[in-house]
Parts: C-alpha cells; sequence; structure tokens
C-alpha cells in the first residue's frame, strides 16, 4: 500500500507538470482554435532561462526557486513574439491550416535557434544546485522527496489561482468571451487581439513553472527537452478535452498517475506507448475528451 | 446623430452595399427594412466596424467611425444587438450582462444599470445564474438587448431581433423596443418583419441589393402600395 501511494505521489507530480503545461496548449485553443506546436519549446526557453539564471540569483543569496521568475519574463515574451510576429500575421491571411503550419515552424525555429546560440548548444547541461529543499521526507509512513510535495502544491496553487483569474476577473471573462465569440466580444468593447496576447502570455508563463518543476526533479536541460513534455502535455490536453481548462487539468494529472503506475507495475519502457493507447481509448468512446461534450459545429 | 454617406462595402468582388446614405437623428426610432441579402446587416456590420469599409462616411455625433477601433466604439454610446442573439452561451446569464458593461469602469453606475435590466425583463434576474445556453430564443432575444443596455448606450442598432421568435415574443420585443425608447436610447432597427418595424418607427428607409430604394416617414411607407406588395404581403 505504501508503495503504491508512493507511486501515486510520483503521479501526481509528473501529472502537475503535464497539467500546467497542458494548460497553455488548451488556453491557446480555447481562444484562437489554433495548437500551437511551438509551446513544447517554451518549456525549453524556460529551462534554460532557469539554467542561466539560477547561480545569478543564488550569487545574490536568493533561493535557486525564484529563477521561475525571470523564466516566468522570458517565456511570455517568447510567446507574445511568437502570436505577433507569426500568428497573428498568418491568421488575418490564412486558414487554421496554415496558422497549425506555422505553428510547427516556430517550434522548430526555436528549437534550431537554441541549438545554433554557442553558449547553449546542442548538448544537454545539468542542473547542479537544489531548487526546492534536498532530501526525503516521511509524509504519514510515505516515503518521497521534498520536490514532489513543492510541485504538487505549487501546481495546485496555480490552478487554483487560474480557475479564479478565469472567473473572477474582468480579463478572465474577457478571455472566456474572446474564446467563445470574437465578434460578439469586440462589440462589448474587448480588445480582441491584446486578449489573445494576455492569453499567450498566461500559458508560456504556466510552462515556465512547468519547466522549474521539470527541473527540479530531472536537474538538466537541453534544446530538445520540449518536444515529447509538449506531446504528452498535449495528448493530455486532448484527453481532458481540447479548450477546457478544468480537461487539461485532469488530463495531466490522468497522464502522470498513468505513467508513473504503469512505470512501477508493468515496464518503464510501455509507459509512453501505454499514455497513447488510453488516448486512443478514450477519444474512441467520447471524441471531444473525457470532459468535453459531442457537439457539432455550432451555427 | 448618426450620419451614413454614400457607404460601400464589398465582399470580394461582390459589392454588398452600393453607396447607401441613411440618417438617424436624436431621439428618433429608425427602421431599415429590406429582404434577406438586401445588405441590413452588412449595414450594422460596418457601422461598428466589424466588416471593413470601402469608401463613404460613417459620422457618429460629428465623430468619424472610420477611425475609431471597433472595439472603442460601444464606449462612444453605440451598442450592437447583433443579429441572431450571440449571447456568451457558455456564460452565465450575469456575466453575460456584466460583458455587456465591459466599456463602463464605474462600479456604482453598472449596478445601477443593471437593477434597471432587471425591470425591463424580470425573467433575467429570475434567471442570472442560469448558462445563457439553456435560455430560450426570447429569453437570448432580451439577453442580448438587456446586455446591450448596459453599456449605457444612446443610440442602439438592432439586427432582426424578432427572427425565430413566436408572434407574442415579437410583441413582446418591440414592447420592449418603445420602452427603450421612451428612456431616451435612439434607436436603429434592421427587420425583416416590416409591419412591426414601420409600426414602431418614425421614419423609416427600404434597402434593395445594397441600396436605398426607398426613404421616409414610416407611417407612409407602411401606405405605400409598392411597400405593401413587396413587404407587407398585401
Amino acid at each position: 500500500m505504501t508503495e503504491f501511494l508512493q507511486q501515486v505521489i510520483i503521479g501526481l507530480r509528473i501529472g502537475s507538470v503535464y497539467a500546467l503545461i497542458a494548460l497553455g496548449y488548451t488556453m491557446v485553443y480555447g481562444i484562437i482554435r489554433l495548437i500551437n506546436f511551438a509551446h513544447g519549446e517554451f518549456i525549453m526557453v524556460g529551462g534554460y532561462t532557469l539554467f542561466f539564471m539560477i547561480p545569478v540569483l543564488m550569487g545574490f543569496g536568493l533561493p535557486a526557486w525564484t529563477s521561475v521568475f525571470a523564466a516566468i519574463i522570458i517565456c511570455a515574451a517568447v510567446g507574445v513574439l511568437a502570436e505577433l510576429l507569426a500568428y497573428r500575421p498568418v491568421r488575418k491571411k490564412g486558414n487554421r491550416m496554415t496558422a497549425l503550419i506555422t505553428a510547427i515552424g516556430v517550434s522548430l525555429i526555436l528549437q534550431n535557434l537554441a541549438q545554433a546560440i554557442p553558449f547553449i548548444g546542442p548538448n544537454p547541461k545539468a542542473i547542479t544546485q537544489d531548487i526546492f529543499q534536498s532530501g526525503r521526507i516521511d509524509l504519514f509512513g510515505v516515503n518521497t522527496n521534498w520536490t514532489s510535495i513543492f510541485t504538487i502544491i505549487i501546481a495546485a496553487f496555480v490552478m487554483v489561482g487560474l480557475q479564479l483569474f478565469i472567473h473572477k476577473t474582468k480579463i478572465g471573462r474577457a478571455m472566456r468571451a474572446v474564446s467563445e465569440n470574437k465578434a460578439a466580444s469586440t462589440l462589448m468593447g474587448i480588445n480582441v487581439n491584446r486578449t489573445i496576447v494576455i492569453t499567450f502570455i498566461i500559458g508560456a508563463g504556466l510552462a515556465a513553472v512547468g519547466a522549474l518543476m521539470y527541473c527540479a526533479q530531472y536537474r538538466a536541460v537541453m534544446t530538445t527537452m520540449g518536444s515529447m513534455l509538449g506531446l504528452k502535455a498535449f495528448v493530455a490536453a486532448v484527453l481532458g478535452g481540447i479548450g477546457l481548462i478544468p480537461g487539461a487539468m485532469l488530463g495531466g494529472m490522468l497522464i502522470g498517475l498513468i505513467e508513473a503506475l504503469v512505470t512501477a507495475y508493468i515496464s518503464s519502457s510501455l509507459a509512453n506507448a501505454l499514455v497513447f493507447v488510453v488516448l486512443i481509448l478514450v477519444l474512441l468512446v467520447k471524441p471531444a475528451g473525457i470532459m468535453g461534450r459531442n457537439v457539432g459545429e455550432k451555427v | 446623430m448618426l450620419k451614413i454617406e454614400d457607404l460601400v462595402v464589398s465582399y470580394g468582388a461582390i459589392q454588398a452595399l452600393r453607396g447607401i446614405s441613411l440618417e438617424v437623428n436624436e431621439g428618433e426610432i429608425v427602421s431599415l427594412i429590406g429582404a434577406n441579402g438586401a445588405g441590413k446587416t452588412t449595414t450594422l456590420h460596418a457601422l461598428t466596424g466589424l466588416i471593413p469599409i470601402k469608401s463613404g462616411k460613417v459620422h457618429y455625433q460629428k465623430k468619424n467611425l472610420r477611425k475609431v477601433r471597433a472595439h472603442e466604439i460601444v464606449s462612444l454610446g453605440l451598442a450592437h444587438v447583433p443579429e441572431g442573439r450571440q449571447v456568451f452561451r457558455r456564460m452565465t446569464v450575469i456575466e453575460n450582462l456584466l460583458m455587456g458593461a465591459y466599456s463602463r469602469t464605474d462600479r456604482a453606475e453598472i449596478a445601477q444599470n443593471l437593477t434597471k435590466v432587471y425591470k425591463h425583463f424580470p425573467r433575467l434576474e429570475e434567471r442570472a445564474k442560469q448558462i445563457a445556453g439553456t435560455l430560450s430564443g426570447g429569453e437570448q432575444q432580451m439577453l442580448a438587448m438587456g446586455r446591450a443596455m448596459m453599456s449605457a448606450p444612446k443610440l442602439i442598432v438592432m439586427d432582426e431581433p424578432s427572427m425565430g421568435l413566436s408572434p407574442i415574443l415579437v410583441k413582446e420585443v418591440f414592447n420592449i423596443i418603445e420602452d427603450m425608447h421612451k428612456e431616451g436610447i435612439t434607436i436603429l432597427l434592421v427587420e425583416q418583419n416590416a409591419k412591426m418595424a414601420l409600426s414602431v418607427a418614425d421614419r423609416a428607409y427600404v434597402l434593395e441589393n445594397g441600396k436605398i430604394s426607398m426613404s421616409g416617414k414610416a407611417s407612409e411607407l407602411l401606405d405605400d402600395e409598392k411597400v405593401r406588395q413587396a413587404y407587407l404581403g398585401a
């Protein structure tokens, strides 16, 4: 039993990272119906920002995790640039397919650009410092590490905060309005383009927090780190119901749990494969995802 | 209050509006009637910036609306109740009404407007927490009108408020239009239901294939033989 609970905590830790990243996919999809394939690269950008900023901030006597604020700013900036320089111009002229191809392009550009920068390069870099308190802790008989505890707690806070923001603030309401009906939103006085930019800022910021959690556990960054992580977070978003914020949270946690339990009890090499099997099975039964409603295109 | 001159709008090679001119004076109800595809909705969309204008002038309270960005128009006191209600279906009734007040910042004023809207539409107060997509068509129309009122408009342009409603509800909608008008709101009404539209309006314009074919006092148009044949089915 305690071993099972241990695996559950690991699953929730992995799931927290997926959930935060899945939120970025789902929010951007919700507002402009674009699968932002470059979202995985935002994690990578966040990861390298952490790699470079941790020693600097620790030099000032600050704890390592404060580097996440730098990562949020840099990720948000990259997200805004992607929207302003690539997605918005394409959205004006093209259709959803051209936008999708553009997203793949932005993803490749970011990845290769990172590799081309001499002090980043193609080789993985190790993060040697502890991001959260090191060591293990005994939690009601379940042995786990502090990183897992912090990761799960931070993710919970961020997700509750996001829900409150979306539902209780004027900007949050505007985001929901724009995701539903852009023309009507404009008539209400909402600046649609600005709202889309805000969505990118939040999505990329969440990716930065996800990067912090990822780096805290795996202690390494590389230019391709966003690919698999991004792909699985995307699967999480689809599993929960793309475009739905609670869906991304649920989907992320589920994928994390499946991965941890399969690794522990079946086979670690099957973990990734089974994640996709679950996705396919769920989509066969509920094409719109676990929390999605199966409705046709609105008329 | 509102003056449109030689307005031309095209969708690609197709000219939807071929130089229309119309005017709405403060305190009036003006109707714009015409068949399906005549350009009624296009006129309103051009007015509130939802589609680009090719040429012509649009002035509202001496301001050139072509130079105002679409989302800034509502804060000038010009609200648009769009065709097909376009309520935010996944949001609650109260959230929809608050979206209507998005351009307002004074909380006391918003609360006051909400009370006023609830007075006009007691139904909306009963259903404040309900998801808008689950409302009936009539209730959604009321919500769309209430939402527009939340921006404290001086001029409301309405696109086919009677569309898809039962005769009783159509009557109710037009009663509310008259109530709004009594409160000092100027109204530009686009309708296919020409009879109702002409009976509430002071003046009216008839739009045909992207051009104004007739205009005048609503009561006179109501008696006009051509209008009767083409739009009133008599």
